[in-house]
Formats: structure tokens, C-alpha cells, sequence
């Protein structure tokens, strides 16, 4: 198992990317009063709360932070034959005419961003929506990009991306794992 | 957990898992209900028949929010108006629900076990929406996420059932989902209307019995009053409404003898002035309006979660 794990990121490089990406966004829209920051469930969230916090250490302004499950916008859900338990999403301010980040861990096919901009649709109509990921792996099936990528990594199908985050896995480090090690 | 249920007919036989995993669902759909636009797209291209061949408003238009909010596309048959009121029997209207296509039946059926019997004759996932005095699972469903809402974590919690026992699938609903949920249950009302096993003692477990409605609501945590079928009084089980009102009613001053900040439910439609008083039914512990909202999205839950459960054929 431990032959086919690499370290892509260690805790120091994922405090110094989330902070990089912190100052992209400011740098990016400069006047952040109609900034938002929304996390996708479940790791995108716990970023978000990370980003948000770093803008109020830098800028010492309080931007409204959201967190969505895309659950139910998901485009393959008649084709995994049962219904995943969906959580719940909170974004209790109005995001019509707001700039919003959307923050997820690992950009990959681009599906769960398709089924978030469509969930984001449904609170309003903000002024921009751009995106903020830990990794983009490659392997898009859809036209999306990212904004704001903590780092590129080129990967196999094969492989797999795991982001372990404090908040949920008790400590924060991205491994790329082949998918061998994963079933073994 | 992975749902894996392809009827919702009963809750008698469910998990504590199962419960929690609708009520985590339930509550992503009340968050659905507050966005400025109440819809999802989960259940597209699906269509949901509700055949209600008894009387109901709420449940039905519950169902049909429900429905729509999920994005499904919704047709009724009810039981006046239809061929069911021309002598049509549960079988041929089964045959017809077969054809038509429906992904998921909500029934509400007079007869106790007639979900079952349209489970085992369709292709469609089958809701009970209410079944004699069988079961209405969805109310026990939404009793259980108003009082989690209210009252937090349900273990050791204790609520009082007050009323028509014996006739109430509202009651054996409640029970089959408050009781994994960690909570006691309280019967209390008329002997005559309380069944006479649970009436002699061999009740299910976390269940207990007190005719003196007074004792039972004695610290309880709250109370859910069943509505009283004006019926009953003909039927001989009762000598008077007013006498049912003046030992059974659920007054302020009874609703005093609880915890303080107990709530009170009813599952409507309610008879103000018999069973509940109306101060009482429109005062600040009374969680109605609340049960209606969660009503929605509870029935949205299991909607969404149904749909996801292939039927066996497609296993």
C-alpha cells in the first residue's frame, strides 16, 4: 500500500496554498463588500471557512460564507441505483448581485461544479460565480475551469486524489493513490 | 447508510438508522423550502400518482408540494369522481396504476393492508399515505422531526399519545418511530377506545398506559392529542362529546402539568373545544403549523430516497 501512496501536498504547502489562494481573490475583485465565499460539501466547506477566515486576517472584513450539497443535482443519480443521503446546505444571505466563489477540494470531471452552479441558480442570480480549488487533477468531461488552484496535478485515470483536511480527518495533507492500493 | 427500502408501507420494522437517515434527509429539504426558488431536480421525468380513496385535503396537497418541489410530475385519482366510485374494484384500479406508468403510488386506502396489496401487484414504489387504523408512516415521520426540532436528542424524552387509540394509525405510527428514537411513549384516553390488550398491560415496549390524563401529563415532554372521530359517540365507545372534553380535552391548565415549554401537536384536522381547547391549539407551545411545514419535507425525503431504489426486477 505504501509503494503506490505519494505525498502531493503536507500541511505547510496546504496552509500556504489556501493562503495564496486567499489573496488571489481580494487581488482579483479588489472591492470584496459583495464578495461570498460557498463551499461544496464535504471538504469545499471546510476550505471556504479556512479562505473566509484568512480574508479577515488580511483584510479584516467579514465576508459572508455558505456551504452547498449538490446532491440532489447530481446528473447520474438514476445510474447509481440508490439515493445517496443528501445534507443540508445553508447559504442564509441573498446572493443576487454578489461575487461567489464556489471552493471545492479537488476539481476533476467538472460534474459536481456543473450540478453546484445549478444549485447556486436556484438562490439568486450573482453578479460573477468563479471557483476556488486545493487541485485540479485534469480529466474534464465538462467545460469548466478553476479561478484559483492551490496546485496542478497531472493524473492518471488510474489514480486516485485524497484530501485530508484537520477539520474532518484530524490532520491536513493530498495523497495521490492508484486505485489498486484502493480496493487492496 | 445506504437506503435501501423500495416501499415506505410501514414503520414497524425499521432501524433507528433508517429513521435518522430520513430525518437527515428532511432536514436538506426544509432548507430547500426556504430558497427563493423551492425547487430541485432530483425526481425529473418521474411521475407520481396519488390515489386517495378516502377523504383527505392536507396529506394529499402535502404529497403534491412535495412532489413538485422535487420536480416530479404529479396526477391524482381520487376515489369520488373516479371509476373506484363506480364499483371499480382495488384490483382492476391496480391494473390501471400498472399501465399508466406511475414511478412511485401515494395511497391512502380505508382498508388496512391495501398498500401492501398494491406493492406486491405493481412496478411503481408505493407510499402508505394512511390505511385504515393500520398506519400513516409519514405522520410518525414528521411527529418525530418536530419534536427533534423542539426538543433536541429524543433518548429518555417522554410524550403522551391522548385520545382514540384504538382507532388512530396516527398513534401506532408515532410509536413505531419515537420509540428507536429513544423516546417513551404515554397512552392515555377512554379504556373504551384504548386497545384491550395495551389496555391490560401487554404493551409494546416504551409504551405505557394512564386513563388519568392528568397523571400522564405530569412532567412529560410533550403531547401529541389525536382527533376525536364524532363518530365514536355513536358507535357506543363514548357516552358524550362534552364528557370526553371534560376528562380527556386538552386545556392550559392541563398543558401546564407538563415540563414547562412542552409542546403540543395535533395531526389535524382538529375539533377545537373537544379534544383540544382552542387557546391551547393556537397558543405559543402548539408546534401545528410546524407539523405541516415538516409534513412537505419529510414527504420530500422519502420521495427522493425512494426513487433511488430500483425495483426488484431491475435489481
Amino acid at each position: 500500500m505504501s509503494a503506490s501512496r505519494t505525498v502531493l501536498l503536507g500541511a505547510d504547502d496546504v496552509r500556504r496554498a489556501v493562503s495564496r489562494i486567499a489573496h488571489e481573490i481580494v487581488e482579483r475583485d479588489r472591492d470584496i463588500s459583495h464578495l461570498a465565499i460557498v463551499g461544496i460539501r464535504s471538504r469545499g466547506d471546510v476550505l471556504a471557512q479556512r479562505l473566509r477566515d484568512a480574508i479577515k486576517a488580511n483584510e479584516g472584513a467579514e465576508v459572508p460564507l455558505g456551504s452547498l450539497d449538490i446532491t440532489l443535482y447530481r446528473d447520474d443519480l438514476t445510474r447509481i441505483g440508490y439515493a445517496p443521503v443528501v445534507h443540508e446546505s445553508a447559504i442564509d444571505f441573498s446572493v443576487d448581485d454578489r461575487v461567489v466563489v464556489l471552493v471545492d477540494d479537488v476539481l476533476f470531471t467538472g460534474r459536481t461544479i456543473r450540478a453546484a452552479l445549478d444549485a447556486l441558480v436556484d438562490y439568486g442570480r450573482p453578479r460573477a460565480t468563479r471557483l476556488a480549488v486545493l487541485i485540479d487533477r485534469g480529466h474534464r468531461e465538462l467545460p469548466i475551469r478553476a479561478d484559483f488552484v492551490g496546485k496542478n496535478v497531472p493524473t492518471k485515470a488510474t489514480e486516485d486524489v485524497r484530501v485530508h483536511l484537520v477539520e474532518v480527518d484530524g490532520r491536513d495533507e493530498v495523497e495521490l493513490v492508484a486505485k489498486e492500493a484502493v480496493t487492496a | 447508510m445506504k437506503w435501501s427500502r423500495r416501499h415506505v408501507l410501514d414503520t414497524d420494522d425499521w432501524s433507528r438508522d433508517e429513521v435518522e437517515a430520513v430525518l437527515e434527509t428532511t432536514g436538506a429539504m426544509v432548507e430547500i423550502l426556504q430558497r427563493p426558488i423551492r425547487k430541485a431536480p432530483p425526481l425529473r421525468g418521474k411521475t407520481v400518482i396519488l390515489f386517495f380513496a378516502e377523504a383527505s385535503t392536507r396529506t394529499r396537497v402535502s404529497f403534491e408540494l412535495a412532489a413538485k418541489a422535487l420536480s416530479a410530475d404529479v396526477t391524482n385519482i381520487t376515489a369520488s369522481g373516479s371509476s373506484v366510485e363506480k364499483g371499480e374494484t382495488l384490483y382492476d384500479t391496480v391494473r390501471t396504476l400498472q399501465a399508466l406508468g406511475g414511478d412511485i403510488v401515494v395511497m391512502r386506502h380505508a382498508s388496512s393492508g391495501a398498500p401492501y396489496f398494491v406493492a406486491e401487484r405493481t412496478d411503481a414504489a408505493v407510499i402508505n399515505a394512511g390505511d385504515g387504523w393500520h398506519a400513516h408512516p409519514t405522520q410518525g415521520l414528521l411527529d418525530a422531526k418536530t419534536l427533534r426540532d423542539a426538543l433536541g436528542d429524543l433518548v429518555g424524552k417522554r410524550i403522551v399519545i391522548v385520545g382514540d387509540v384504538l382507532h388512530s394509525r396516527v398513534a401506532r405510527s408515532d410509536i413505531n418511530t419515537l420509540v428507536p428514537l429513544g423516546a417513551t411513549v404515554t397512552l392515555s384516553g377512554p379504556p373504551t377506545l384504548i386497545p384491550a390488550a395495551w389496555r391490560c398491560g401487554a404493551l409494546p415496549a416504551g409504551v405505557d398506559y394512564e386513563a388519568d390524563v392528568d397523571r400522564a401529563l405530569a412532567e412529560a415532554d410533550g403531547v401529541i392529542v389525536l382527533r376525536l372521530q364524532k363518530e365514536r359517540q355513536e358507535g357506543g365507545l363514548l357516552p358524550s362529546l362534552r364528557e370526553y372534553t371534560r376528562v380527556w380535552g386538552i386545556t392550559e391548565d392541563r398543558v401546564a402539568k407538563m415540563r414547562p415549554g412542552a409542546p403540543v401537536m395535533h395531526p389535524g384536522p382538529m375539533n377545537e373545544g373537544v379534544e383540544i381547547d382552542a387557546s391551547v391549539a393556537h397558543g405559543a407551545r402548539s408546534l401545528v403549523e410546524r407539523q405541516v411545514t415538516n409534513g412537505v419535507a419529510v414527504r420530500m425525503a422519502l420521495l427522493y430516497l425512494l426513487t433511488g431504489t430500483p425495483s426488484l426486477e431491475d435489481r
